[in-house]
């Protein structure tokens, strides 16, 4: 599982507050949540997040456990999220939604905004440039969940498969 | 020789685990609320599920949009009554009832279970010597169905509390010393097990606090080695007596320790925007203050109560106060003892259990440029409302009196 695009770089510790405000959590609609990502620093953000991987210092996605803060990202069109380290719900729930979360411990010094990168989840490997940075690969049932697009498709998949 | 953690997960995953594996554990309590727990079940009904592992196993409280401001909360919560019927869920709480946190260790927790909740101060039952983890919408709506789910095995990381807080200091300026001394980075992959010196030097309540804050140091989870606090405290709220508890073997393996001397705590405050960005209250006296709110899963505790209405009792606020016992219980408690009464007398606004304005959810939303000092948890931008507004995290103490004096200011500038 391959994924590039360009990066979009953000600070440490961004928290799920600032990635969808509480005041949008009563709804799911993933177009709803995209259009609010990122809101309290940049209310433009949706606007160019399209096909962009977002890159990040430490223990990204802490705070609560909204999992709109995982589709909200998604649904904007962030490819991946790559950071030096996750906030433990964070993670599950990038998976669990079909987003990508690379853990990095380089990252953040190595790639700057608008570098165009390519992440291989399967491995763990980030390259930029000529540079190929060592990240966590997504392996087992993680990777089988991503590919199928998150949790829900996951179950589904596995139900057809017993069926036939 | 195993840790605790190793413990309830080697009898939860019927495995002998070591840190760093990745387990299949049985869960012993499910829980949400309302805000997540209507996501829970979209995602039951997605998966094409109909029924949950366990009936008892499922806790459910009221406590993000309690009573509901508007239209869509009162859908949501009409959802989950829905659910909760036709399940015939008996553990159903509905507005009025607490925080679900605090319902969940008044009634429910008990030492050595594995407890996953849709929230993430779920980590606060570790206070009771369970190990608990919140978890988003679908991996719960996973573990409601099959009383399963998997983990990683944590990095085991001790603490010692030794000796005896000072007067007023509590386990929020435990929380934010430890925040100061590691930083919110630190935690990551490991959970933390702490040893009380004293049991009865570091009640129940603080203890609930600090496992509350775990999660602002993104420790996988926090738990309290149960000792006779957790003992005379499950008697106390539900009149259970246990003869053992599982501890942590001696000689158990920790990555590392840090010992805490109670103490030499001081009455700290984490300043705007980050958990870990913890000054002494003496440093930020120039801060001038618009509203305190004293209340929360953090901070809205009996002893946060008393120790409010105990610095404020025959004085005046100068700031808006808002206070807010973090259960139905608590209230009650808070009232027969008379602190209600002081804190109303003050001139604090006092309503019932609800997170309200720690999420800015309503009552005490911050407008833009307002400056709140806050008995809760978080201060990111925007957490209590317009992002132009600034929260300063504090215990009770400080959180008062601030109230009285309208800056930032230590209770023996009060007393």
């Amino acid at each position: 599982m391959i994924v590039e695009g360009r990066v979009i770089k953000l600070g440490d510790k961004i928290d799920t507050d600032v990635i969808i405000p509480a005041k949008h959590l009563k709804s799911t609609d993933s177009q709803y949540l995209a259009q609010h990502v990122f809101e309290p620093i940049d209310p433009e953000f949706h606007k160019k997040a399209r096909g962009a991987i977002i890159v990040a210092g430490k223990v990204f996605g802490m705070g609560s456990s909204r999992e709109q803060a995982a589709i909200a990202i998604k649904a904007a069109g962030v490819r991946a999220v790559v950071a030096e380290s996750f906030a433990r719900i964070f993670y599950r729930n990038a998976i669990n939604n079909g987003l990508p979360a690379i853990a990095c411990p380089s990252i953040a010094s190595e790639v700057k905004d608008g570098d165009f990168i390519t992440v291989n989840v399967e491995t763990g490997e980030v390259r930029v440039g000529d540079k190929v940075l060592k990240g966590k690969s997504i392996s087992g049932m993680a990777l089988e969940i991503l590919k199928a697009g998150g949790l829900i498709e996951y179950l589904r998949q596995l139900q057809r498969r017993q069926l036939s | 020789m195993k840790t605790l953690t190793e413990k309830i997960l080697s009898r939860a995953s019927e495995k002998d685990v070591s840190p760093g594996d990745v387990v299949e554990v049985k869960v012993d309590i499910v829980a949400f609320h309302d805000l997540t727990g209507y996501h829970v079940i979209e995602v039951m009904e997605k998966a094409g599920a109909k029924r949950v592992f366990k009936p008892e196993g499922i806790v459910i409280a009221f406590d993000h949009l309690v009573p509901p401001p508007d239209v869509r909360s009162a859908e949501i919560q009409q959802t989950i009554r829905r659910f909760a019927r036709e399940l015939k869920l008996p553990n159903f709480h509905d507005v009025g009832y607490g925080i679900l946190h605090q319902v969940l260790v008044e009634s429910y927790v008990m030492p050595g279970q594995v407890v996953v909740v849709a929230d993430s101060h779920a980590s606060t039952s570790g206070a009771l010597g369970a190990f608990a983890q919140g978890m988003g919408a679908s991996d719960v709506a996973a573990a409601a169905i099959t009383g399963r789910t998997w983990l990683t095995v944590p990095q085991p990381f001790k603490i010692v509390l030794e000796g005896r807080p000072r007067q007023w200091i509590t386990g929020k300026e435990v929380s934010l010393e430890i925040l100061r001394a590691f930083k919110a980075d630190y935690f990551v992959g490991m959970s933390i097990e702490v040893f009380v010196g004293e049991p009865r030097a570091f009640p129940m309540d603080y203890r609930l606090t600090v496992a509350n804050m775990g999660v602002e140091m993104n420790a996988d989870a926090l738990t309290f080695v149960p000792d006779e606090e957790a003992s005379r405290y499950l008697e106390e709220m539900r009149g259970v007596r246990l003869s053992s508890f599982e501890r942590p073997d001696p000689g158990a393996k920790y990555v590392d320790e840090y010992s805490l001397k109670l103490d030499d705590v001081d009455f700290l405050v984490a300043a705007p925007n980050s958990v870990d960005n913890v000054k002494s209250a003496r440093e930020l006296s120039d801060v001038e203050v618009d509203v305190v709110f004293i209340g929360s899963c953090t901070g809205g505790r009996l002893s946060d109560l008393e120790i409010a209405a105990k610095i404020m009792k025959g004085r005046r606020v100068k700031t808006r106060c808002i206070v807010i016992p973090a259960s139905w219980r608590t209230f009650k408690r808070a009232l027969e003892l008379g602190y209600v009464q002081a804190l109303v007398e003050a001139g604090c606004v006092v309503t019932y259990g609800t997170c309200g304005p720690c999420i800015g959810g309503h009552f005490g939303v911050l407008g833009p440029g307002e400056v709140a000092v806050s008995t809760s948890n978080r201060n990111f931008i925007g957490r209590m409302g317009s992002p132009q507004s600034k929260v300063y995290l504090s215990g009770p103490a400080v959180a008062a009196a601030t109230a009285v004096l309208g800056r930032i200011a230590e209770p023996g500038e009060v007393l």
